[in-house]
């Protein structure tokens, strides 16, 4: 791989005297860190985020979303949606081939969005409540009928929400158990060759690609490095081409993108848009009562935190719903690093130093380190603040058991409201066992139903201030602590080009990706 | 003496039924260790996930097994074991002894090399400290083995590859071999070679350092004894005192330490396999562990176990076979 990097600097003259319609070059192979190793690569049964990244390669899904959220076309090579919201009809590509050569056709949609992942993905599910019915009236057409108008819904044929898989290989058997599991079949640009279990994933070009001349590389490794400083190295060393964000510690970061020939993009999260917060426990001690969680927010310098915690990547919030979403409002009450203020406040609600626990998300230094400034910022105006750690399964346990004064979390938020905020805020979702839910125990009847009312409305315009509301009132509240807008930059070399041009990044990044020589 | 060879198998026979019964209670206690920590494979699963309803996390509990009484699991999982059955990963889809089978040769051949080498190196530098005791190269030689016992293993594998494979680009810093060249023949061990060498290193170092004081320390205390001045007074020359009378004497606290490095032969490489992305047991154990992937890693202890017990036995023959005086006592 140094060889690469040399020619890239040799090459950089004459590619900038290119006119940027210079043939995108076939051939080469990409080397892409994967962290941690996933649990598996059928997308249509595993959905955390490794999962995601390399099998986004191998299945595909109706839709593609660019950087603003405006649907592209993937398997579907058009959409129309009816005046009144309720049909969405979806025409497909002629001419595809599955991995195993059987042809595909509008029975693999329906039978992916109605039997096999309505069985296997729970956030889909939850969309897919509001769908009357999904037909093929021909091979290359696509109805889904909704019960009532659902604005996000347009959101929902994404690849890690919708990822079409083959009728023929898993009708009438048990998905979870299915040997061909093992052998990912899809309809993506790239195909599975080998698992080496603890060191990579080779993909290799779909020769029969619908889409003439794509992909343009002819493998991609997506190598697994357990250690971050290790990863760090192998990009420094020419071994791996592309660290997607969050493989290495953002002190890293900086050092890393200053090396020759590399470059950095924050792109590619905006389908996503990881907000963090803390949930503050609504039900019982100190953070029960909402004087003491405003006083949480006022004690907090957030903006400290964003530049020396983060090294200055991502950005403070302001409230539930990312500003990178639609629908996001800044008309609210915006808690700055006011010390004073926390201090009143805690006064007012005779906080008598009840000590609370503070339990910091396991991924990590940057995050281990987030809960200690929490803490020292908290201790500052008298709250008496301990932090409580755990693995990534005791996190997991004691969220979802509600064992926890603060905990640190980060969600996404899948580009609409309806589909990634409301579930952390409504009564509903108020549930034992599960971390992706109410599990601060918000209750605010009232507001469930704004939340319920936005969701079914069918202009945007009516949506946005719908939600305008919505964000003035909650942040008044805080049912939890929002502390930022994630961006995890990818750092990847020069040379590789258009990698990132989707609002999932890297996630189908490889599909259009070349290698300058 | 005439039970000899009979002492021995005797031995065997009656450690190895022993074995059997203690790995068993092992078993079982590893299932209650592992079922108390806090979490299940369904909640890591579905949390991992971003998204869970509850009939997502009574799928996959249903699925594992988990909804069932402990006291059946237990029953399920020693009826297994019995049967040489290590059970099923859920998580990753495999059987666990296919998962273990995987990983166990990349870790052998690293703790293995790691074992030797240092066991080697230690020896010899230890028998030559000791033959030079007081003087610089003795100095020289204790000092550096404590500055490699007191180093952080951690620490030590860093530097090396930031010295070796970022600075120098001699040897590769991680990996087990080149991914995507397809190496064959010569050319392929070659590569496994090289990049074996800085983990084995690495690993290898520490023992190297326990070996060598040990060694050390022991040979000159043996040396001290009566039958040593006995053979001084023979006139035999000292290297033949050093190799026959004493070395043979002193040996046998090295067996002994070495007895307990070789049962970690498995699980003990976590930390460099982890640094150096060594696609071993170590990091399967430690990624299992924090999945609560039940299965695998009481698969993962009860192989390690198993090791520890059957280089126990080792240990003791070979004892034996060092100083016949230990069949003849017992």
């Amino acid at each position: 791989m140094k060889y690469l990097k040399l020619k890239a600097t040799t090459f950089l003259i004459a590619a900038t005297l290119a006119s940027p319609l210079a043939a995108q070059e076939a051939g080469g192979r990409l080397d892409i860190v994967v962290q941690p190793e996933p649990p598996g690569l059928m997308l249509g049964l595993v959905q955390n985020g490794p999962t995601q990244m390399v099998a986004g390669d191998i299945y595909e899904s109706l839709l593609r979303y660019d950087s603003d959220l405006n649907p592209m076309p993937s398997l579907a090579k058009s959409w129309e949606i009816s005046d009144d919201g309720l049909t969405y009809t979806f025409k497909l590509q002629e001419g595809v081939i599955w991995h195993d050569g059987k042809p595909f056709s509008a029975d693999d949609v329906v039978f992916s969005a109605d039997v096999f992942l309505r069985e296997t993905h729970a956030r889909l599910r939850a969309s897919l409540a509001y769908v009357e019915s999904i037909t093929a009236p021909d091979p290359l057409t696509v109805v889904f009928k909704l019960k009532e108008p659902f604005g996000p819904f347009i959101n929902a044929f994404e690849n890690g929400t919708m990822p079409i898989v083959p009728k023929h290989i898993y009708e009438g058997t048990d998905f979870a158990n299915n040997p061909a599991n093992a052998t990912p079949i899809g309809t993506g640009p790239f195909k599975f060759d080998e698992w080496v279990k603890g060191s990579h994933i080779h993909l290799v070009k779909n020769e029969d690609y619908y889409i003439d001349g794509l992909p343009h590389l002819d493998e991609v490794f997506y190598r697994v490095i357990p250690d971050a400083a290790a990863r760090a190295v192998a990009f420094e060393t020419g071994d791996v081409d592309v660290l997607p964000g969050g493989s290495v510690e953002n002190w890293d970061v900086p050092r890393l993108a200053e090396m020759d020939g590399v470059c950095i993009t924050e792109k590619g999260w905006e389908f996503v848009a990881p907000l963090a917060w803390m949930w503050l426990n609504n039900r019982e001690g100190p953070t029960a009562n909402v004087k003491f969680r405003q006083a949480v927010m006022y004690a907090m310098d957030r903006e400290f935190m964003q530049q020396v915690v983060w090294n200055g990547f991502g950005k403070v919030a302001t409230g539930p719903i990312a500003s990178s979403t639609n629908f996001y409002s800044d008309d609210v009450t915006i808690y700055d690093h006011n010390p004073e203020k926390a201090k009143e406040l805690l006064a007012e609600m005779g906080y008598d130093g009840e000590p609370i626990r503070i339990l910091p998300l396991p991924y990590g230094e940057t995050w281990q380190r987030w809960a200690e400034a929490v803490r020292q910022n908290l201790s500052e105006v008298g709250i008496n603040a301990e932090i409580d750690s755990a693995d990534v399964a005791g996190w997991n346990e004691k969220t979802s058991q509600w064992d926890y004064d603060l905990a640190f979390t980060y969600l996404y938020q899948y580009g609409d409201p309806a589909l990634g905020v409301s579930r952390n805020y409504t009564a509903d979702r108020i549930k034992k066992g599960s971390p992706w839910n109410n599990v601060e125990g918000y209750n605010n009847p009232e507001l469930d139903k704004k939340w319920a009312a936005a969701a079914t409305m069918v202009t945007p315009e009516e949506r946005n201030s719908a939600y305008a509301d919505i964000q003035k009132e909650i942040v008044d509240d805080v049912p939890v602590a929002w502390m930022q807008e994630l961006t995890f930059p990818t750092i990847y070399r020069c040379n590789v080009k258009d990698l990132v041009t989707t609002a999932i990044g890297v996630n189908d990044g490889p599909r259009n990706a070349w290698i300058e020589k | 003496m005439i039970r000899g060879p009979m002492t021995i198998f005797a031995v065997i026979v009656s450690r190895l039924s022993k074995a059997v019964l203690t790995l068993l209670a092992i078993a079982i206690l590893n299932f209650f260790l592992i079922h108390a920590a806090p979490g299940d494979p369904a909640v890591v699963l579905a949390g991992e996930a971003g998204a869970a309803d509850e009939q997502m996390i009574e799928q996959l509990r249903d699925r594992f097994g988990l909804d069932q009484p402990l006291y059946v699991q237990l029953g399920k999982y020693v009826a297994g074991i019995v049967q040489l059955d290590l059970g099923y990963s859920f998580r990753q889809g495999a059987p666990v002894v296919d998962l273990i089978a995987d990983r166990l040769p990349a870790t052998l051949l690293l703790t293995l090399t790691a074992f030797v080498v240092s066991l080697v190196m230690g020896i010899i530098f230890g028998v030559s400290a000791a033959a030079r005791v007081g003087k610089p190269s003795d100095s020289i030689l204790t000092t550096l083995a404590l500055l490699f016992y007191a180093t952080p293993l951690y620490w030590l594998a860093l530097m090396a590859v930031l010295v070796f494979s970022v600075w120098l680009g001699w040897l590769p810093g991680f990996g087990y071999e080149t991914v995507g060249e397809n190496y064959t023949g010569f050319t392929r061990i070659f590569d496994i070679l090289s990049h074996l060498v800085l983990p084995a290193l690495t690993l290898g170092l520490f023992f190297t350092a326990v070996y060598m004081r040990m060694a050390r320390a022991s040979m000159l205390e043996v040396s001290q004894l009566d039958f040593v001045k006995t053979a001084k007074a023979k006139g035999l020359s000292d290297a033949v005192i050093r190799r026959r009378h004493i070395l043979r004497n002193a040996i046998l606290p090295v067996v002994t330490l070495a007895g307990l490095q070789a049962g970690q032969l498995v699980g003990g490489a976590v930390l460099t396999e982890t640094v150096f992305a060594w696609p071993g047991i170590g990091r399967l154990m430690f990624e299992s562990l924090a999945a609560r992937d039940y299965n695998t890693i009481l698969g993962v202890f009860l192989v390690s176990a198993a090791m520890v017990i059957l280089f126990n036995i080792v240990t003791d023959i070979v004892y034996r076979i060092v100083d016949p005086r230990i069949g003849a006592r017992s």
